[in-house]
């Protein structure tokens, strides 16, 4: 159990529990170790140290150096600040073009639309049935005035990951920018900048047993960037604003403990996930898998159950105190599923009845198997009352289901 | 979302789910690709609803509206059951989020389909007595649609 009382949480992709160690490295920073990092006597040295330290920790499970990390608030923030400031920069030089997949976040795809709106010119990737883009696919979009590629390293509803390294080689030969949001993927797979051609990268410290607040940009030594928020000369002029220090001794803390911990938690949640994929998807008729069935974090579980739909399923799993999401509409108030799941080509029908399980470092395999077992309960209660799946079970409507 | 204990209930305990063999009077309304649909089926002897079931693909609200309106025409005069407006459903469920208003919405709609259906089925013209319907499949007028 999770220590939300009685609480199954198996939404890990969402946002996961500060860890106790975590916490622990964050407290002194609060009330007692409280100087401002800008100020030059004993205690604002004092927490400048503790920031120093933790760009250090940031940097060691990136394998770049502690001058190539900026902390800013939240990956969100890492991608606009990438992003529209490199767009920014480069039109100067009539580079108007960018490069991105039809499945990122929301913070790299709005911010897309934003400079959209300003007259740059965005080319969508679109994925394969897993959600994959591949690098030829990037090569191809390629043009002379591309200022930058960005593609999500891990997919937060689906868990494909994408082929980083090749991609970052496509970009590096054509002299562009290579981003990637891996705010699903530190701390669950192995990262390496250098190896896997990465110029700048963003993430998040909530997403690994972090708390919520604080994010990081790795940005490769020599590239400019322009700031998005300007004031003071923190992070070395580039990013203004009195530093989160407590926040920011978190996010250090976080990433070394996962860093630390990530084969054998990976070990741990890829037995975890592939039980569950296959108890469902063989207990259950008509529920299929979304995303790659290995190309994918080792903690995400989508499932499509054909003939219901998501909300309803979420419901029934919270009155049992478990904690899960759906790509759903109806879920999320727009009129749209998921448009990760649609990209991927799944019909709208399918795409309402998704079901996403994230796993977690504390997750056990009791709490898996719980969820199982409701789910086992409540998809056939959902599809007895369902006129879509009846008409299936009738032959009345063919599957959808591919 | 935040449901009322009402909305719960009836979506937890939903009221006259199934389907009756003997309906004279069948509405479906709603896409399944716009993520609900509600399928009414009504008995109806002498003018009055003996029997009602239905079937609902969708959110909880979808299906919590469907139950809570099955409730409210069991038993009425098919003009009592033309009068059942979303507003009702609304007030009965103790109140419905706002991107959730559409439900009642579609379960106003269901309960009309099934009675032109009856009407057609006897021969009779439904639109002087039901009035036009929306489009019953238009995404538009879907659950979840605000």
């Amino acid at each position: 159990m999770n220590s939300i009382t009685n609480t199954i949480y198996l939404d890990h992709a969402a946002t996961t529990p500060v860890s106790a160690e975590v916490l622990s490295a964050m407290l002194p920073y609060f009330c007692n170790r409280y100087g401002n990092p800008s100020s030059n006597y004993g205690p604002g040295q004092q927490a400048k140290q503790a920031v120093e330290h933790a760009r250090a920790q940031v940097a060691a499970a990136l394998g770049c150096t502690p001058q190539e990390i900026f902390f800013t608030s939240c990956g969100s923030e890492s991608d606009n600040w990438v992003i529209k400031s490199t767009a920014h920069r480069l039109a100067a030089e009539g580079k108007r073009h960018l490069i991105t997949t039809a499945i990122e976040h929301h913070a790299v795809l709005h911010s897309m639309a934003a400079l959209e709106k300003e007259g740059f010119t965005v080319t969508y990737l679109p994925v394969d049935r897993y959600g994959l883009v591949t690098a030829q696919q990037v090569q191809k979009a390629l043009r002379p005035d591309t200022a930058l590629v960005t593609v999500m390293y891990a997919n937060n509803e689906i868990g494909t990951i994408q082929p980083i390294a090749e991609i970052g080689a496509v970009c590096q030969r054509a002299g562009v920018l290579f981003h990637t949001d891996a705010v699903q993927a530190v701390g669950a797979v192995p990262i390496d900048v250098h190896t896997q051609n990465i110029d700048a990268l963003s993430l998040s410290a909530h997403k690994f047993n972090g708390p919520k607040g604080v994010g990081a940009l790795y940005l490769k030594q020599g590239t400019p960037l322009p700031s998005l928020i300007d004031g003071g000369a923190q992070e070395s002029g580039r990013r203004a604003g009195t530093e989160n220090v407590a926040g920011i001794v978190g996010l250090g803390a976080a990433i070394e403990f996962a860093t630390a911990q990530l084969a054998e938690k990976a070990k741990k949640l890829t037995a975890l996930r592939d039980d569950v994929i296959h108890t469902l998807t063989t207990a259950l008729p008509n529920v299929a898998l979304n995303g790659h069935p290995t190309l994918r974090l080792p903690n995400n579980v989508n499932l499509s159950f054909e003939g219901i739909e998501g909300e309803g399923m979420l419901m029934l799993l919270d009155m049992r105190g478990i904690c899960a999401s759906t790509g759903s509409a109806c879920a999320s108030g727009s009129l749209d599923p998921s448009h990760v799941l649609l990209a991927t080509g799944l019909p709208h029908e399918i795409a309402h009845g998704s079901l996403r399980l994230s796993f977690g470092a504390q997750s056990t395999l009791q709490e898996a198997q719980i969820a199982c077992e409701a789910l086992l309960d409540i998809v056939p209660r959902l599809r007895a009352m369902s006129p879509v799946w009846g008409d299936i079970l009738t032959g009345k409507k063919a599957s959808l289901l591919r | 979302m935040q449901y009322s204990a009402k909305v719960m209930d009836h979506f937890s305990n939903p009221r006259n789910v199934g389907e009756l063999a003997d309906a004279n009077g069948v509405g479906e309304v709603g896409n399944p690709a716009c993520g609900d649909i509600m399928k009414m089926y009504l008995r109806i002897e002498n003018g009055v609803i003996e029997e009602v079931k239905f079937k609902t693909f969708g959110c909880g609200a979808a299906i919590a509206t469907s139950s809570i309106a099955t409730e409210m025409i069991k038993g009425k005069p098919i003009d009592e059951a033309l009068r059942l407006s979303n507003k009702a459903v609304i007030e009965a469920l103790d109140g419905l989020p706002p991107v959730k208003i559409h439900c009642s919405v579609l379960a106003e709609q269901a309960v009309k389909a099934a009675i032109s259906d009856y009407y057609q089925r006897q021969g009779v013209d439904p639109l002087p007595i039901v009035g036009k319907l929306a489009d019953p499949h238009a995404c538009e007028g879907g659950c979840c649609t605000g």
